[in-house]
């Protein structure tokens, strides 16, 4: 039995690594094959074809296209993916010194919003069709349909400009104590959290109804159990798959929210630095940047298919 | 006397059909979506000369009878900067959807009736392009090629051509194994007859509310770029770009950041409750099941 679901999971594996591949190759063609000649368009129209092919040869663009792809896979997996085109600085100095911060706001990101998602989503589930329900359902709704930034911005109006609780941009993220620290990390947590918070409250009121609606649950409930008690000890622990499930697939939603989040509040992350690399074209930035991100959403997609395979027995039969 | 006078006036039975059915959320989303599609179209009859007016009364200014929406930050109209936008912001990700659901239902048709080697290769193909995060995949095609509106449109019909191909994919394939599909097959008809004729009149009603749902991602997508400055780039300007460029105004509580954000909130509400109050649909708490 263990031996199946190990067998599942490595097959998730591997595919998840596959999958990784594959995206390489795509971002490598977007980025470096398909736009044109990169020396060209460094060296300006007015370039001698001496200069350019100089250039070439140094940028090792004479190469085939295969060639140079194996090169860059080779080092982005040893962690060397070049110097940056625009400052000449090192890429992995430059994503070294920003990733800390990046993963610091998703993991107090996540602290904060899974629990709080989670019982949100039992609460909506248990009071089904109350006004606690409907408002929560509605806000969610309308939080998942609008761009994050104007959850942002309505954040920003209303702690830092109206009420004046918090600073508006954290420029810079001051640790000097955890009251401060809590303070500039406020916002964009609020607003970060807020976007994968409707997801996931979404998708665990989904799984537990899905499970209140089990034949299983009339008995409990024909037995005599309270509602709560319906929910809590025995549509509960059957809804763990689907909800740990969701709560993999709606961490994925951090990568596109902390890219926007991280603009508009200036946080100095790796989403940061790649948005400011895609303004400046600066390909291997971005290609390293993008590797990372699409690792990441692998990987959390991978934790949510395992998931999905541990929880639920039917699953390994297929 | 003819049947014809005794009938009521065509157009009167079909103006009843079209909004029985809707319950009132779902009339209020199509009133917000005509009153946008309205403004759309209103939009290019805007006089260069007042697009580009500033105002004596200064930068960042609040609503006023002269200026509804404030000033933006170079002392322009908000109102008529939103409007001259609407074009922009509606016709991009229109034209996305469109593309994506066009492309993505006849790949999904395609590979239900074929099957083989065909829907194996589409769906392995169309899964790898799922596993890109798609403002993620967005960043890399605007570093490679720079940003245009082509390019956004492409961009955005290729992100949300898979989910399209998927759930059409799967709706046909079940109606595929339906004995009036059979008796076509037996009857010698081509396979452009089948996904035209027996497959898609019965597809088409979960084919219009994932059409609906791919617009507001596409929507939303586009706008996020603009707001990050990869968008519609100037002097175009979305309602992303213009809670970009007035992103300054925050600190004075300016409505000039506010209103293109609203703009976009109202937009995308307005789609979802349309699509969640589509009748006939009769699932609307689409969690339930």
């Amino acid at each position: 039995m263990n031996l199946t679901i190990a067998k599942m999971v490595a097959g998730r594996i591997v595919a998840g690594l596959g999958s990784l591949l594959a995206v390489s190759v795509l971002v490598f063609a977007i980025t470096a094959v398909l736009p044109g000649d990169a020396a060209e368009e460094q060296l300006g129209q007015d370039a001698t074809p001496e200069a350019v092919k100089a250039l070439r040869k140094e940028m090792g663009l004479d190469r085939s296209p295969v060639l140079r792809y194996f090169d860059w896979l080779g080092g982005i997996v040893t962690g060397d993916p070049g110097k940056s085109v625009v400052t000449g600085m090192p890429v992995d100095e430059a994503i070294a010194s920003r990733l800390p911060n990046s993963l610091l706001l998703a993991a107090v990101t996540t602290a904060f919003a899974v629990p709080l998602a989670l019982g949100l989503g039992i609460l909506c589930a248990l009071w089904r069709g109350s006004a606690f329900d409907r408002f929560t359902s509605m806000t969610s709704v309308a939080v998942v349909s609008v761009p994050e930034f104007l959850v942002a911005t309505l954040a920003v109006l209303v702690f830092a400009v109206q009420l004046k609780w918090l600073p508006a941009l954290s420029y810079e993220v001051d640790v000097s104590s955890p009251g401060e620290m809590l303070r500039s990390f406020a916002l964009p947590v609020l607003s970060l959290g807020s976007v994968i918070m409707a997801q996931m409250m979404r998708m665990t009121r989904a799984a537990v109804i899905d499970q209140l609606a089990a034949a299983y649950i009339e008995m409990v409930r024909l037995k005599g159990a309270s509602a709560a008690r319906a929910v809590l000890f025995h549509a509960l622990p059957n809804a763990i798959g689907p909800i740990a499930n969701a709560v993999a697939l709606s961490l994925s939603y951090l990568l596109g929210g902390v890219i926007i989040i991280e603009v508009i509040f200036n946080y100095p992350g790796i989403a940061k630095l790649m948005v400011d690399g895609v303004a400046q074209r600066d390909m291997p930035l971005v290609q390293a940047c993008a590797m990372i991100f699409c690792a990441a959403y692998l990987i959390l997609v991978m934790l949510a298919d395992v998931c999905g395979i541990v929880a639920n027995p039917r699953l390994r039969h297929q | 006397m003819t049947t014809a006078t005794l009938l009521p006036p065509a157009t009167e039975t079909r103006k009843r059909r079209l909004l029985a059915g809707w319950s009132r959320a779902g009339k209020l989303g199509l009133a917000v979506l005509a009153f946008w599609i309205a403004v759309a179209l209103f939009a290019p009859f805007l006089s260069e000369h007042a697009l580009g007016e500033m105002s004596d009364a200064g930068v960042f200014q609040a609503m006023s009878a002269q200026h509804w929406l404030g000033t933006d930050y170079l002392g322009r109209d908000m109102l008529t900067r939103i409007v001259a936008g609407t074009p922009y912001t509606i016709g991009v990700a229109l034209v996305a959807t469109l593309l994506a659901c066009g492309l993505g239902a006849l790949l999904g048709l395609l590979a239900a009736v074929t099957g083989g080697w065909v829907d194996s290769a589409l769906s392995r193909f169309l899964d790898t392009l799922i596993s890109i995060p798609s403002k993620m995949f967005a960043l890399v095609v605007i570093a490679g090629f720079g940003s245009s509106v082509p390019l956004l449109i492409a961009v955005a019909a290729i992100v949300y051509t898979p989910g399209c191909y998927r759930i059409i994919r799967s709706l046909a394939v079940n109606i595929n194994a339906m004995d009036y599909v059979l008796v076509a097959r037996a009857r010698g008809e081509r396979r452009g007859y089948i996904m035209r004729r027996e497959i898609l009149p019965n597809i088409t009603g979960p084919l219009l509310a994932d059409m609906g749902l791919r617009f507001v991602y596409a929507l939303r997508l586009l706008a996020s770029l603009s707001f990050l400055g990869l968008g519609v780039q100037p002097p175009m300007a979305d309602w992303g770009s213009l809670v970009r460029e007035n992103l300054g105004a925050l600190p004075v509580g300016g409505v000039s950041v506010l209103a293109p954000a609203l703009a976009i909130a109202a937009l995308t509400i307005a789609v979802n409750l349309v699509i969640d109050n589509l009748p006939g649909h009769t699932d609307a708490d689409r969690e339930t099941h």
